[in-house]
């Protein structure tokens, strides 16, 4: 027998997510839709000896192709011909929810409609009596406890049964089909027949919902309660940070960071020393030694560091997310962020960007219009990642060693403030002509789905370890290539290679900062490959042999290591902030920038980002560095 | 009076969406002639306002609610 082809549908927040993941289990796979930046799933299962493919479609209120998630519904439609489409609504929102599902029937849709979260409807004063919507609708009517496994595996059931042959569109669905027509027909303008069509699809929703659904007022319901101090006043501000700081301690202090040195710890006193007796055991050349275990191996160790923390991160916003808690983080923020030039909806994406700034990029695509989500994109950059978190603790601690806790601080604080002040001149030049709004739907809060926060958190940091075993990869043979060969060959003296010539020819302009040395300039090419290249580029090319941890508990005795280097005597404590301070903003690591290419779609914005943040960085390191010598500091 | 102008705890019934470039986006999410809005609570310093209408939370700015003709019911 052929594959059964089945379309899952529906609007955000209605657990269609948790559907599919209940369904296909892990048996997905994640693409790309053609054309657009939308992720498309699939999953292939066997059910009653049938195979069943399984797409998940993107979450849309409607399939009028004004987003990029309603184009690809759209087009799916248009190209595909699914054995069946189940429209998964959620019970307590089922007025809004069927505008989904009206607008697939008038497009001649083979439909399933799945009532989700149903006994939350009950819990707010809905009852929804199954029988009546199947006639009312004239198809076949479901429905799943969100997280139930045995709930869920009932659809694929009514999947195998062929139950689609037995239904036909009612009466009541016929005429609606037969209006729209009429007013398709109608000869007025092509904005106002969509205005009415859409009436006239509520219209239908009315007529539907009084026959086939009670709503009877239910009292003040927990997300109501929850509302009134979490999404209200400015008392909802003060518990945002109480739980961001949360959030921060967690991921870096709590479970991140000791789960980080676990690793580190494996890289530094399994991993190498072992990879050190094979080769040796095992005759390998030299030169080959030194780029597997100074290259590679410290090169991908440094990045796999921060796994971890990034992870913890991204499966405590994937959890918030999940409560629908992001959602009000946005509302309450809109004030704030509206002033500043930006929309409340981009807080999920510049959180993300503590952790990494690819996905924190992607992240935009969530935002409404085309300046919010440019300028958001923009100014992500700037936040500080973990990858430049390195830089900032082991330059605090060599120069600032009384003071490491504010110079830390202050760097964060550097690039929040940078951030935002961009975000400002980019609205008010660039995109001046440009609307921003706001919509947003609050969600009820609920429990998220165990699995579907781990597999959303995956989702997002997996590109991180992708690009340790990929970019990582190839930057550190590419670095320790450049750092000990140079046109007559392989050469002792660093001062020789290849990294020495482009860091010479790369440091003249920090001139007027004053760490226009050649190592600095180095450092800063290789930032833009990889931002943990920073640090690791400095040790190097001062000699260390080690690899330098920037751990902690490690990292007053990294920089005493490398006080003792040429480095100590290569930096005052006024250059190296303005070194810090220009390493935190100038451009964003190759990997960004080429997300910024795909998310702003075009190479000209990638351009301007990587041009753009550099002057950004060498204005302000400038400033840095000038003030500082005129206030007397050195 | 225009939905911008409405205070948290009232209720009230939509009569005209006016001209905006949102137009076609709040009717696609059941803001229509004729249908009953709860005003909810508002984000600090009173913008965006969250209302409740078909038995779902939405949050909208101000700005975007000006165009839009309300009577309180």
């Amino acid at each position: 027998m052929s594959t059964l082809s089945v379309a899952l549908t529906g609007n955000p927040n209605t657990g269609k997510s948790t559907i599919f993941n209940e369904l296909t289990g892990a048996r997905q796979k994640i693409g790309n839709w053609p054309g657009v930046t939308v992720d498309k799933k699939v999953g292939i299962i066997e059910h009653n000896g049938r195979k069943i493919s399984v797409v998940d479609l993107p979450g849309t209120y409607s399939i009028n192709a004004r987003s990029q998630e309603e184009q690809v519904v759209s087009d799916y439609f248009k190209t595909n011909k699914p054995d069946i489409v189940v429209n998964i609504i959620d019970a307590s929102n089922i007025a809004r929810n069927l505008f989904l599902t009206v607008q697939l029937m008038e497009n001649g849709i083979p439909l399933i409609l799945n009532l989700n979260m149903m006994d939350e409807a009950q819990r707010h004063g809905i009852k929804i009596d199954m029988k009546k919507l199947e006639d009312a609708f004239g198809m076949p009517v479901t429905n799943t406890v969100g997280r139930s496994n045995k709930s869920v595996r009932k659809l694929l059931d009514v999947f195998t049964n062929a139950v689609m042959t037995n239904y036909k569109p009612s009466e009541l669905i016929n005429e609606h089909i037969e209006r729209v027509h009429n007013i398709e027909r109608s000869g007025l303008s092509p904005e106002k027949i969509d205005e009415e069509i859409i009436a006239a699809r509520y219209d239908l929703i009315d007529k539907i919902m009084s026959q086939a659904v009670t709503v009877s007022a239910a009292g003040k319901t927990l997300t109501d309660k929850l509302d009134s101090f979490l999404a209200n006043g400015v008392s909802s501000l003060v518990i945002m940070v109480v739980a961001f700081y949360l959030m921060f301690q967690i991921s870096f202090n709590w479970i991140g960071q000791p789960l980080a040195d676990i690793v580190g710890e494996f890289f530094d006193e399994t991993l190498v020393p072992w990879a050190a007796e094979a080769m040796a055991n095992a005759g390998v050349a030299d030169w080959m030694r030194s780029l597997v275990s100074d290259g590679i191996i410290a090169g991908v160790g440094a990045v796999v560091n921060f796994v971890p923390l990034i992870f913890t991160l991204f499966i405590i916003l994937s959890f918030l997310d999940g409560t629908g808690y992001m959602a009000r983080v946005a509302f309450i923020m809109d004030p704030i962020m509206r002033r500043a030039g930006l929309s409340g909806k981009s807080i999920m994406p510049l959180m993300m960007g503590f952790g990494c700034a690819v996905p924190a990029i992607m992240a935009n695509r969530a935002l409404d219009t085309h300046k919010d989500r440019m300028i958001s994109i923009f100014v992500t950059p700037f936040i500080t990642c973990n990858a430049k978190v390195p830089i900032i603790a082991l330059f605090a601690a060599m120069f600032f060693p009384d003071n490491v806790a504010n110079v830390v601080f202050a760097m964060y604080f550097v690039g929040i403030v940078t951030a935002i002040v961009m975000a400002k001149v980019l609205s008010s030049t660039m995109f001046k002509e440009q609307q921003s709004t706001f919509l947003l739907e609050l969600p009820p809060y609920r429990l998220p789905d165990p699995k579907t926060v781990l597999l959303e958190a995956w989702d997002k940091g997996k590109g991180y370890l992708i690009k340790a075993g990929t970019i990582i990869f190839a930057m550190s043979v590419l670095i320790w290539f450049l750092s000990s060969f140079n046109s007559d060959g392989m050469t002792e003296d660093m001062n020789e290679s290849y990294l020495a010539s482009i860091g010479s020819a790369t440091c003249v302009i920090f001139a007027p900062q004053g760490f226009d040395t050649w190592q600095a300039g180095a450092a800063a090419v290789t930032g833009i490959l990889a931002k943990e290249a920073v640090v690791s580029t400095m040790g190097i090319l001062y000699g260390v042999d080690d690899e330098l941890s920037t751990e902690d508990e490690d990292v007053a005795e990294s920089a005493e290591t490398m006080m003792a280097t040429g480095m100590g005597a290569a930096f005052t404590p006024l250059t190296a902030l303005a070194f810090m301070v220009f390493s935190l903003l100038y451009s964003p690591c190759m990997t960004a920038l080429g997300t910024v290419k795909k998310e702003a779609q075009g190479l000209k914005w990638m351009a301007f980002v990587f041009l753009y943040t550099t002057a950004v960085a060498w204005v302000i390191s400038l400033v840095v560095y000038q003030v500082g010598k005129l206030l007397g500091f050195e | 009076m225009t939905l911008d102008e409405t205070k948290t705890g009232m209720t009230v019934r939509i009569d005209s969406l006016g001209e905006s470039a949102l137009k076609q986006r709040l009717m696609t999410m059941g803001l229509i002639p004729g249908t009953r809005v709860e005003i909810l609570n508002s984000a600090p310093m009173g913008d965006p306002i969250a209302l409740r209408l078909r038995s779902y939370n939405l949050a909208m700015r101000k700005a975007d609610a000006a165009s839009i003709q309300v009577t309180e019911i």
